[in-house]
């Protein structure tokens, strides 16, 4: 009993080893052919989580064409997007679906917002990278960030409650909600990216640029306007379209300040975007008619602007890392 | 012969670090000065006193003179971007701007009201070949400047200097990061350019302070330890840590 249980014990033991032998044999071989259970969990959950974002883009795309394009060939391309007159659920007549007021408000609008902003943005940006001292600096710097993080909806109720009726006093008009007040609520809307990308672009400018012209007698003036600015110049592109593209895709901030009337636009007529057609239509189409899938349609025509400013934006940062 | 800058006195403060303490000297006229020293003996801040590009550091002070054609250039009353015209610089690194060799030259004239298209071709024209760099460049003038060599460069930026008509220049270890063959291109063109302007230049390197400077300053942590012309300093320096410094590094 004693003598057998000694054996018992015993012999397990080569046994482990040899198990413990051919274990840790196979692993080295393991780690040189594959990776570690964990490993191939977390590659496969970080690749799963890329091609979610990359699926949703597709998931999206897809469907804004598929559900955009039937009104399109209903109403014709050209009727689409040169109509004037957007009157998709008159009973009394032929619906009429012409979307250009609104592609003309978008632009217009954006154009506006960026012809405030981007002076504005830009010397702000040029304040804080080359004149203002320290300390001031960090204050503006910090409002600016606050302003880029203000929800838009809260532009749009400050620019409802102040900038309406200051314009409706200013022109005497009967309303002051129209496509100026959207362009102003816009212009400070974009303004925390372009100062933040243009301060960037500036910052990155070699200092001794900025050296050998003052060297030669420019003034630090002259040096900005003459040397930096030329310099940072595809950075600050890429600001303007930045910019451009936050404009053209605002929805909530406008819609409490434009005036959400479909005419061609003029500054201080009330005015309807691409973006803010589509939300106030929403809740009056009937579900499955034309008028709705017309709204679907205006989405895939500014999907299309974005993917264009998106692509021309791509341009410039590609440019700037080739020197 | 009389000095075209004249030293007195100057002391120099990066924050409560004294980095220039109490230089005397006279710069003479259409010769080249050399400033030698070993690193951190404030032979590049000295220099850049002489313009005063030290203006740009915000913790700097300064107490003294620096007077060129006997007018103190630290005088409240002094016109900084005037001056810098008539003090002219080139710098360690190669530094032209991200435009055109033409524009490059074409700046500085530009930035001082020069607009007229003959007389501009004319100064970049001149510039470039006081530079000894016109015959490289001159079927290129309308391309980028950023793609020369290192030494075409650095040559382009001393035509840039040169196009504002200065009457000092200042060359701040200019040839440094460049290959010999450049290093004697821009050599000879100081010899050249010290018939018609004044150069004063740091340097690192012994034998190029040997080579081509009339007059040598020796500094050594802060101070300007021996000043005189190049031949005797370099065969006979009058102190003993000048001697250290030269004969050590030569060998």
């Amino acid at each position: 009993m004693e003598y057998g249980s000694s054996e018992n014990m015993a012999a397990p033991l080569p046994e482990r080893a040899a198990n413990a032998a051919a274990v840790s044999s196979p692993a080295p071989a393991k780690k040189t052919g594959g990776k570690k259970p964990l490993e191939v969990v977390m590659h496969t959950l970080f690749l799963l989580c890329g091609i979610l974002a990359v699926g949703f883009v597709l998931v999206i795309s897809v469907y804004l064409i598929v559900s955009g394009v039937p009104a399109i060939r209903q109403i014709g391309l050209w009727d689409f997007l040169t109509g004037q007159v957007w009157e998709p659920a008159t009973t009394t007549r032929e619906p009429s679906f012409g979307i250009l007021p609104f592609i003309l408000t978008s632009v217009y609008g954006t154009a506006g917002a960026i012809l405030i902003g981007v002076p504005v943005g830009l010397f702000t940006a040029l304040f804080l990278s080359k004149v203002a001292p320290p300390k001031v600096a960090k204050v503006i710097r910090g409002a600016v960030e606050l302003l880029a993080g203000i929800p838009s909806v809260v532009y749009g109720l400050v620019g409802m409650i102040v900038l309406v009726p200051a314009i409706q006093r200013a022109f005497s008009l009967s309303s002051g909600a129209c496509l100026l007040a959207a362009i102003v609520v816009l212009a400070v809307m974009i303004l925390p990216s372009i100062v933040n990308v243009s301060e960037t672009a500036i910052n990155a400018v070699p200092k001794e640029y900025e050296e050998a012209s003052l060297a030669l007698g420019a003034t630090k003036m002259e040096t900005i306007f003459r040397v930096t600015l030329p310099a940072a110049r595809s950075g600050v592109a890429a600001a303007v379209v930045l910019g451009v593209g936050r404009a053209i895709g605002e929805a909530m901030a406008i819609v409490m300040v434009a005036g959400n009337v479909s005419n061609m636009p003029s500054l201080l007529t009330g005015v309807r975007f691409l973006t803010t057609a589509i939300t106030s239509g929403m809740s009056y189409a009937a579900v499955g008619s034309l008028y709705q899938q017309s709204l679907f349609s205006i989405g895939l025509v500014l999907f299309l602007f974005i993917m264009l400013i998106n692509a021309i934006l791509n341009l410039f940062i590609k440019r700037k890392k080739e020197g | 012969m009389d000095p075209i800058l004249s030293v007195k006195d100057l002391n120099l403060w990066y924050g409560d670090h004294q980095a220039l303490r109490s230089i005397n000297v006279n710069i003479p006229a259409n010769q080249i000065t050399a400033l030698i020293g070993p690193s951190g003996c404030g032979k590049s801040t000295f220099l850049k006193t002489l313009n005063r590009m030290n203006d740009l550091i915000p913790s700097v002070r300064i107490t003294g003179e620096v007077n060129f054609r006997d007018q103190n250039i630290y005088d409240p009353s002094v016109d900084v971007t005037g001056l810098r015209r008539q003090i002219g610089m080139v710098f360690q690194k190669a530094n032209p701007f991200p435009m055109s060799i033409y524009d490059n030259v074409a700046y500085g004239p530009r930035t001082h009201g020069v607009r007229n298209r003959a007389k501009l071709d004319e100064i970049v024209e001149t510039s470039l070949q006081s530079a000894a760099i016109w015959d490289e460049v001159k079927d290129r003038l309308k391309t980028s400047a950023l793609g020369l060599s290192g030494g075409q460069q650095q040559r382009l930026c001393i035509a840039r200097a040169l196009a504002v008509e200065p009457e000092v220049l200042l060359m701040d270890e200019s040839t440094s990061a460049l290959d010999p063959i450049s290093t004697s291109k821009i050599e000879d063109l100081a010899a050249e350019l010290k018939s018609r302007y004044t150069v004063v230049m740091v340097t690192h390197n012994m034998q190029q302070a040997a080579r081509i400077s009339d007059k040598t300053a020796f500094f050594l942590l802060g101070e300007l330890v021996e000043f005189g012309g190049t031949e005797q300093m370099f065969s006979d320096p009058t102190d003993k840590r000048t001697e250290d410094y030269i004969t050590g590094r030569f060998g």
